[in-house]
Order: C-alpha cells, then sequence, then structure tokens
C-alpha cells in the first residue's frame, strides 16, 4: 500500500507540474508569436492542455487520498474540452472575416482565393 | 443501433427483477447476461452491433491523446527556439465526411491538435480552411488528418 500511495504521489505531482508548465508556455507563445492565428494557437492548446493535466492531477488527488470521487471535476474536464476548440476557431474566423492580416512570413492562402471567388460570382 | 441499446437495458432491469437484487451490481451483472443475448441474437439485428460501435469511439479518443501529445512537443519546438523558423499559411483542405456531426467533429478534433486551427468551413461544408503553424508540407499535413482522425470518425458514425 506505502509502494502504491508513494507512485501515485509522484504521479500526481508531476500532471500538476506539467499543466503548470503547459499553461507558462502558452503564455510565452502569447507575447512571443507575430499575429493574431499563430497567439490564437498558443492560447487554445496551451490552456486546454494545461488545464487538463492540472484537473486530473486534482482529480487522481481527491480520489486516491480522500477517497472523494468528484464528478464535478471530470465534467469541468469534458466541458474546458468542449468549448475550448470553438472558442478558438471563432476568434480566428471573426478576425479573418474582419480583415486582419496575416503574418507578412505567411507562405500561402487559399481562404483569400476562394473568399474572392465567391464574391466575384456574387 | 437504438434498439440493441434499449433490450440490452430493459434485458438487465428483468434480470435485477428476477432476482430481486436492485443494487449496482445486480444491474452490472445483469446488463452482461444482457449483451450476451444481444451477441446471441446476431443473425435478427439488421444493424451491427452496437458494442462495436463503442470500441470504435474509444479507439477515436486514443487516437486523439496520442496526436494531442506529439504534435504538442512540436509546438513547444516552434516556441522555444530563439529565432522564429516557421512558415504559417492557410490551406484548403477537401473531407469527405458528408453530415454536419462528423464535419464538427473532425475541425474540433484539428483545432484541438496543436499546429493546426480550423478558420472555415466552406458553405456546402466539403472544403476545411486550416490555419497551420509550419506548412512546409502542407500534403503530408492533409495526409495525417485524413488517415488518423477521418477514418477514426467514419468508422464511428457508418
Amino acid at each position: 500500500m506505502a509502494v502504491i500511495s508513494g507512485i501515485s504521489e509522484w504521479v500526481i505531482a508531476l500532471l500538476v507540474l506539467l499543466g503548470a508548465v503547459l499553461s507558462f508556455l502558452s503564455a510565452i507563445g502569447l507575447v512571443r508569436l507575430p499575429d493574431i492565428y499563430l497567439r490564437s494557437h498558443a492560447a487554445t492548446k496551451g490552456a486546454t492542455l494545461g488545464v487538463l493535466c492540472i484537473l486530473s492531477g486534482a482529480f487522481l488527488y481527491l480520489m486516491l487520498f480522500l477517497d472523494i470521487l468528484s464528478v464535478k471535476l471530470l465534467l469541468g474536464i469534458v466541458f474546458v474540452f468542449i468549448t475550448s476548440p470553438v472558442a478558438g476557431h471563432l476568434n480566428g474566423r471573426a478576425a479573418y472575416r474582419s480583415g486582419v492580416p496575416l503574418w507578412e512570413k505567411s507562405v500561402q492562402d487559399d481562404l483569400r482565393r476562394d473568399l474572392n471567388k465567391e464574391i466575384s460570382k456574387e | 443501433m437504438k434498439a440493441q441499446i434499449l433490450s440490452n437495458l430493459s434485458l438487465a432491469f428483468l434480470w435485477m427483477a428476477f432476482t430481486g437484487n436492485w443494487s449496482g451490481s445486480g444491474f452490472i451483472i445483469g446488463y452482461l447476461i444482457g449483451a450476451a443475448f444481444v451477441m446471441l441474437l446476431r443473425p435478427f439485428w439488421s444493424a451491427p452491433l452496437y458494442l462495436s460501435r463503442v470500441w470504435a469511439v474509444l479507439r477515436l479518443i486514443g487516437i486523439f491523446i496520442k496526436e494531442l501529445i506529439v504534435s504538442s512537443f512540436a509546438v513547444i519546438r516552434y516556441i522555444l527556439t530563439p529565432r522564429l523558423a516557421i512558415q504559417p499559411g492557410i490551406f484548403a483542405y477537401h473531407t469527405e465526411l458528408k453530415s454536419d456531426w462528423e464535419v464538427t467533429l473532425l475541425s474540433c478534433l484539428i483545432c484541438l491538435t496543436p499546429g493546426t486551427l480550423t478558420l472555415e468551413v466552406s458553405e456546402d461544408g466539403d472544403t476545411l480552411y486550416i490555419h497551420a503553424m509550419n506548412i512546409e508540407d502542407v500534403s503530408l499535413h492533409a495526409e495525417q488528418i485524413r488517415n488518423s482522425f477521418e477514418k477514426a470518425i467514419k468508422e464511428v458514425t457508418r
């Protein structure tokens, strides 16, 4: 039993630490990256992964050390997973539709081509 | 599909009524016996067994977690390199998925894997415009999506 609780302590500590590090990296990405779309990459993914790791660490801690099966934490994980990609997608789409330019070193832009086609048809 | 799940549940309740054991363990035993009966009646169902569908959903989750971990390491490497050695861009991805549900699920999975972000779905719903962090090889990105996510989603919905 002591061995199991020792191992689970390590796993929980690593999960929470990994989540914190991932959130920190996504914050660095927010500062460093040059345009909206790239920053949106960093924000969406970093938040999702970091929050996921921290919440699952908390869930395991409650389950193994306090004998509480926290369904709220599981639901929280599911909701973050469902909502964050949609938020990222809508931010990017709204930015593109209102004409925010891509970074100047961007290579290709198929969407501009097809949108222009649509407009010329009308 | 729905009929199979319903009959399995009703068999479980029938078992609980027979044994008079209304606890969780009684339900689980009854459900397993019901699943065995549903499998025995395989020739009479028009649809394939629903347990294979459950297996496909679990496989999709597994594939997703694998992609998530692999691609996050790639993005962390881009963020931490001193000069930004990336070439972002938007590429059009033609999908073979038909229903709204399938396309929504695919675009959410693409949004969640680091390095790609769905910007727009075309009017007819068969082209996704994906912003990629590093677009050095579009065909590679597209092939990856096609082989992993699209295949798994097709197995779930068909």
